[in-house]
């Protein structure tokens, strides 16, 4: 047995990184986590605020499978808001305001904390790899670092270059160098690279903001925290305000385009069509008169201001101006200017499910260098790639989450079949079973998976549990028990009169019935917790229209559990067209599911695939 | 497992048709077109009807418990008259059932395959079959897609997109710059979709038949010259016909090009009273045939002879041997080809005014998708009316509905959304 100096290391600090890095250590896999220096840990590159829609389902998934993603945004949020609140809770999602400050520190400290864990600073040069198969990583001192599995989670630092203006220079992010030596190993091992581009606006400093006559925006009164385990909010919280852009600064942009590095023509990357620059949105929406933007501060003790709606390239005399043409900025001073970051990306069809490179063992990917945007697509990319390189160095099978499952799965899918055109970003709506992937219940989709990966500690365990068994006791009896029209009606629930009786579930999922109402019906509900009867309340709800998607999930499941072998002789499957072979030999679908998308596919080659899966499977087992 | 249903032998002109269904609940659906009890295996002839009551056929109905059977799951197959129309009924009547549908090409193929009733080299036999069926089913959707329902087709993907984005846009965009109520718009979009739906449902028995040809009964007595006015049409000697009464015994088939439409004409036995069971049996049958058809020619001997059941509206009433007759008076006859053309016109005429109400649609399996369809937008639009607490769910039955009408509309995914979202709103802080 060869004897690695770690079973897994982590290139890179980033959300990613971090997560990665703990995943791994939580399974027990010692691990190191190398990065540029100390002050990577916890970085916000850009809006201070974790969590949204889709995102903030990311973030409850993460926390589910034990992450830190989620504690330490509770420990750092400034403002908690639920997005969607009015809306139904499959489509709610947790967002915070995060004090960057804060955030930094706590996520720092739970990093050195964590067992099995080792920070290294300095920066990675090449990762050694040898017959196909990647055993360690080089510093830019030298010396070598080797392991089982490298987990590269390196972010915009690949032939990142950073614009204002038409002054551009080579940056991983603003006053960070980028990472030219690993882009060239990176090129050197074959992979498709493509480049995007993505920007951040000028961060403004709030004493100079005048704040009297703008309007403001405060946090929910009742925050909804990420972590099931987090149950209040620590650090002090903030408002944040809206002011408009008007036609005044749209002039100012409009003059000026020429001078932005993005339409200077200076820049050939693809850049996010949800997250425009100023620029983009005056161009493409030149009838909108005014445009929104929240000003947010990066931390309770930070004069730091965010002005989340601005993103630009433009020089800095024209930032300077046109943000004074916005009402409450006129005197605003500028802290740091905006700027927009081209960087390269590896073309994420070449990984398969745990995020590992198809073309180099153990060597995983993970985070923007993958196409992606965003912190917790990142950490959430993390997460797989950490808890995948920690099983693989302990010889066990890999973990892959499915779209049924997860929004997690629905990412890495999306990812790694259908690759990206644009910096991808999660949204509920990739989620085709988004009713049941809620974010209220990704501890009941995802934690018990987690404590049979061995990634979920003791807090959590017994915290889940209780939480299964309240829950499972609650709905035991809400389903035991049927009534008759004529008793509910009595106890004042309005029914059709059709002589059907009715279970209290049944009865729960009519929308102006609450669980209080049911109480009066079964005495033996008196004491369950208000959390749980929420709980039971939301998956009521949307029983009817999961029982009719088991079909479609149980199919699913069925093709994703039929792998196919990773060298499948396609060209000795008789009756496929050569153009489908060639189609499959260079996808690599790993199941029936991912093979059904593959264009061209047809219902013959499906049964032809599928009746000689089949038959290897039977010879092998025979 | 859901419960699948299709056309297990060559759809057209064969004598018997089977229906097989596979699944878990094959017996119920089954059940639920008979009123005797089906055995758990074996075979048995029951009566075949519809929701409404109505008799469908006569049918052979042969149960096999799972796994000894095709699929390996419980399955019922249907023997029925081989007769487009009785077959397409069959098949509507089970598409209403909540819990069946129609299976894709190569589905009962897999689900024999997982079932270890069917190896590699069966597989391989059937792959040209499936690949035959999927092609055919392509060809079809794109004749159709030629045609007008191409045009509304492109309509609804165009109103659904947009229907469906704007929810998106609502959910996923919440603390943007997007309107708040959208479902005005939404209920726009969808009723116009659903209006258009309900047409195309109603008018697609009739598009089927141009697609698969109309049947057209020809009705009289024995002997009064049916058997050689269908071989006049047909131009060949397609019923036997002797002098004899009686001779008809069964219908009689004779699939013909008239005036540029595809029509089966129908030879019914002669229709008179008799004491011969077996002969009673064909009449009877005969007399179902030329109910169920698109059209009926009665033959009639004399001016003042009643047709032997009451006409349908359209119905064709003529005297029959023309040649025997004097000059002036409505007639045809097969022997001497006297009034065969004015015949033809008035048939053909006949077909094309019902196919001018017809919608456009041709096949059962489209009919089924756009009630699905039609089912899942009227729920959607009684779940937008609570208001955007339950967007959620409404952009949940949108979703089925376009997922049921893939087939016509082409697939339509999350990116298409995204598109037409950020083309429509300035998103992104
Ligand atoms: C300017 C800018 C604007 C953005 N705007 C948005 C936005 O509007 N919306 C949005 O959702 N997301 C935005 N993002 C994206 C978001 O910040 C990233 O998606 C997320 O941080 C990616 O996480 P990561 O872990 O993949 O990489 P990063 O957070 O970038 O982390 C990479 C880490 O790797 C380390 N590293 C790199 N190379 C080496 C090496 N050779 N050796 C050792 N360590 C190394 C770096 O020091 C860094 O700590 C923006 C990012 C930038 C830079």
């Amino acid at each position: 047995m060869k004897h690695f100096d770690f079973d897994v290391v982590v290139i890179g600090a980033g959300h990613a990184g971090t997560e990665a890095a703990h995943a791994s250590a939580r399974m027990g896999a010692r691990t190191a986590l190398i990065t540029l220096s100390q002050s990577d840990i916890g970085v916000m590159s850009c809006n201070p605020a974790i969590g949204g829609l889709g995102k903030g389902h990311l973030v409850r998934e993460i926390d589910a499978l034990d992450g830190v993603m989620g504690r330490v945004a509770d420990l750092a949020g400034i403002q908690f808001r639920l997005l969607n609140r009015r809306k139904g809770p499959a489509v709610q999602g947790p967002r915070a305001q995060a004090d960057r400050g804060i955030y930094r520190r706590k996520m720092l400290e739970i990093t050195e904390l964590q067992e099995n864990l080792d920070l290294v600073f300095g920066e990675v040069v090449d990762i050694i790899t040898e017959d196909h198969r990647a055993s360690g990583v080089i510093l830019a001192d030298g010396s070598r670092v080797t392991a089982h599995s490298v987990i590269l989670t390196s972010g915009t630092f690949l032939r990142g270059v950073v614009h204002i203006g038409d002054v551009s220079r080579p940056g991983g992010r603003m006053g960070d160098r980028p990472s030219v030596k690993l882009a060239e190993r990176i090129q050197d091992m074959g992979l498709e690279i493509g480049r995007l581009k993505t920007g951040t606006p000028p961060r403004l400093d709030g004493r100079t903001i005048d704040w009297s006559n703008l309007e403001r925006q405060e946090g929910d009164d009742e925050p909804t925290l990420f972590s099931f385990l987090s149950s209040k909010v620590t650090a002090p919280q903030v408002s944040c305000a809206i002011t408009h852009t008007n036609e005044k600064t749209h002039d100012i942009i409009r003059k000026n385009l020429d001078q932005s590095a993005m339409y200077g023509g200076h820049i050939d990357g693809v850049g996010p069509r949800y997250c425009p620059s100023i620029e983009d949105k005056i161009v493409r929406f030149s009838e909108k008169t005014s445009h929104q933007i929240f000003l947010e501060p990066e931390g309770a003790n930070d004069h730091t201001v965010y002005p989340n709606g601005i993103s630009t390239s433009l020089p800095k005399d024209v930032q300077e101006n046109y943000v004074r043409s916005i009402a409450g900025l006129e005197r605003a001073e500028i802290l740091q200017l905006g700027y927009a970051i081209e960087y390269d990306y590896v073309d994420p069809r070449s990984l398969n499910s745990q995020l590992m490179l198809r073309t180099m063992k153990n060597l995983y990917l993970a985070g923007q260098i993958n196409g992606t945007t965003g912190y917790e697509e990142a950490a959430a990319q993390g997460m797989v790639a950490g808890l995948n390189a920690a099983l693989s160095a302990d010889g066990k099978r890999p973990i892959q989450f499915s779209r049924a499952n997860s929004y997690i799965g629905v990412m890495i899918d999306d990812l790694t079949t259908r690759g990206v055109a644009e910096p991808y970003r999660m949204f509920t709506s990739r989620a085709e079973f988004r009713l049941s992937l809620r974010a209220d219940n990704a501890d009941q989709r995802l934690t018990g998976l987690g404590i049979e990966l061995g990634c979920v500690g003791k807090t959590r365990k017994s915290v889940f549990s209780a939480k299964m068994d309240a829950l499972k006791e609650a709905t035991t009896a809400l389903t035991n028990e049927v009534f008759t029209p004529k008793q509910l009606k009595d106890s004042g629930i309005a029914v059709n009169q059709d002589g059907n009786k009715r279970s209290g579930m049944a009865v729960l999922a009519f929308p102006e019935v609450s669980f209080s109402d049911i109480q009066v019906l079964i005495p033996e509900l008196a004491d369950v917790e208000l959390n749980i009867q929420r709980q039971v309340e939301r998956d009521a709800l949307y029983a009817n229209y999961i029982a009719r998607q088991k079909n479609e999930i149980e199919a699913l499941k069925k093709d994703e559990n039929t792998t196919i072998p990773e060298n499948f002789p396609y060209d000795r499957l008789d009756g496929l067209s050569n153009e489908l072979k060639q189609k499959l030999v260079k996808l690599k679908p790993e199941n029936l599911a991912q093979a059904g998308r593959v264009e061209g596919m047809t219902p013959a080659a499906m049964a032809l695939l599928f009746a000689h899966l089949r038959r290897t499977k039977r010879v092998k087992s025979a | 497992m859901d419960t699948i249903f299709a056309l297990a032998s060559a759809p057209g002109k064969a004598g018997v048709s089977v229906i097989r269904i596979s699944g878990r609940g094959s017996y119920d659906v089954a059940q639920s077109l008979v009123e005797k009890a089906l055995p758990k295996r074996g075979m048995c002839l029951r009566t075949l009807r519809n929701s409404a009551g109505e008799r469908l056929d006569e049918a052979l109905v042969l149960t096999f418990q799972g796994p000894a059977s095709f699929t390996g799951e419980n399955v019922v197959e249907l023997q029925v008259h081989g007769s487009v129309a009785v077959v397409s009924s069959v098949m509507s009547a089970l598409a209403e059932q909540k819990d069946a549908r129609m299976a894709e090409p190569g589905e009962f193929t897999r689900r024999a395959l997982e079932n270890g009733k069917m190896d590699l080299a069966q597989v391989e036999g059937l792959a040209d079959l499936i690949d035959a069926e999927t092609e055919a089913q392509r060809r079809q959707a794109q004749n159709i897609l030629k045609g007008e329902l191409g045009n509304l087709a492109e309509r609804w993907r165009r109103d659904l997109i947009r229907a469906a984005s704007l929810l998106e846009a609502v959910i996923d965009f919440a603390d943007e710059d997007v309107p708040t109520d959208v479902t005005p718009e939404v209920n726009d979009l969808l009723d116009g979709v659903t209006t258009d739906l309900s047409r195309q449902i109603s008018g697609v028995r009739i598009a089927e038949r141009i697609r698969t040809g109309f049947e057209v009964a020809i009705i009289g007595r024995p002997n009064v010259g049916k058997s050689t006015l269908l071989n006049s049409l047909a131009g060949r000697d397609a019923a036997i016909t002797s002098d004899f009464a009686g001779t008809t015994r069964d219908v009689i088939e004779v699939r013909m090009d008239l005036a540029g439409l595809p029509v089966t004409l129908l030879d019914t036995a002669g229709i008179r009273e008799t004491v011969d069971a077996v002969e009673n049996i064909g009449i009877a049958l005969a007399r179902k045939r030329a109910m169920a058809a698109d059209l009926r020619v009665f033959l009639l001997e004399n001016q003042d002879d009643s047709p032997e059941f009451e006409p349908k509206a359209q119905d064709i009433v003529v005297l029959s041997k023309g040649d025997l007759r004097p000059e002036g008076i409505v007639a045809v006859s097969g022997q001497s080809g006297k009034g065969i053309d004015q015949l033809v016109g008035r048939i053909s005429e006949r077909l094309l005014q019902t196919s001018a109400s017809a919608g456009i649609a041709t096949r059962e399996r489209h009919r089924d998708a756009m009630q699905v369809a039609q089912q899942a937008l009227f729920e959607a639009k009684t779940i937008l009316s609570f208001g955007e607490d339950r967007y959620d769910i409404g952009a949940e039955e949108i979703r089925t509905a376009i997922r049921a009408l893939e087939s016509l509309v082409g697939r339509i995914d999350v990116e298409n959304l995204l598109d037409e979202i950020f083309a429509s709103f300035c998103l992104g802080k």
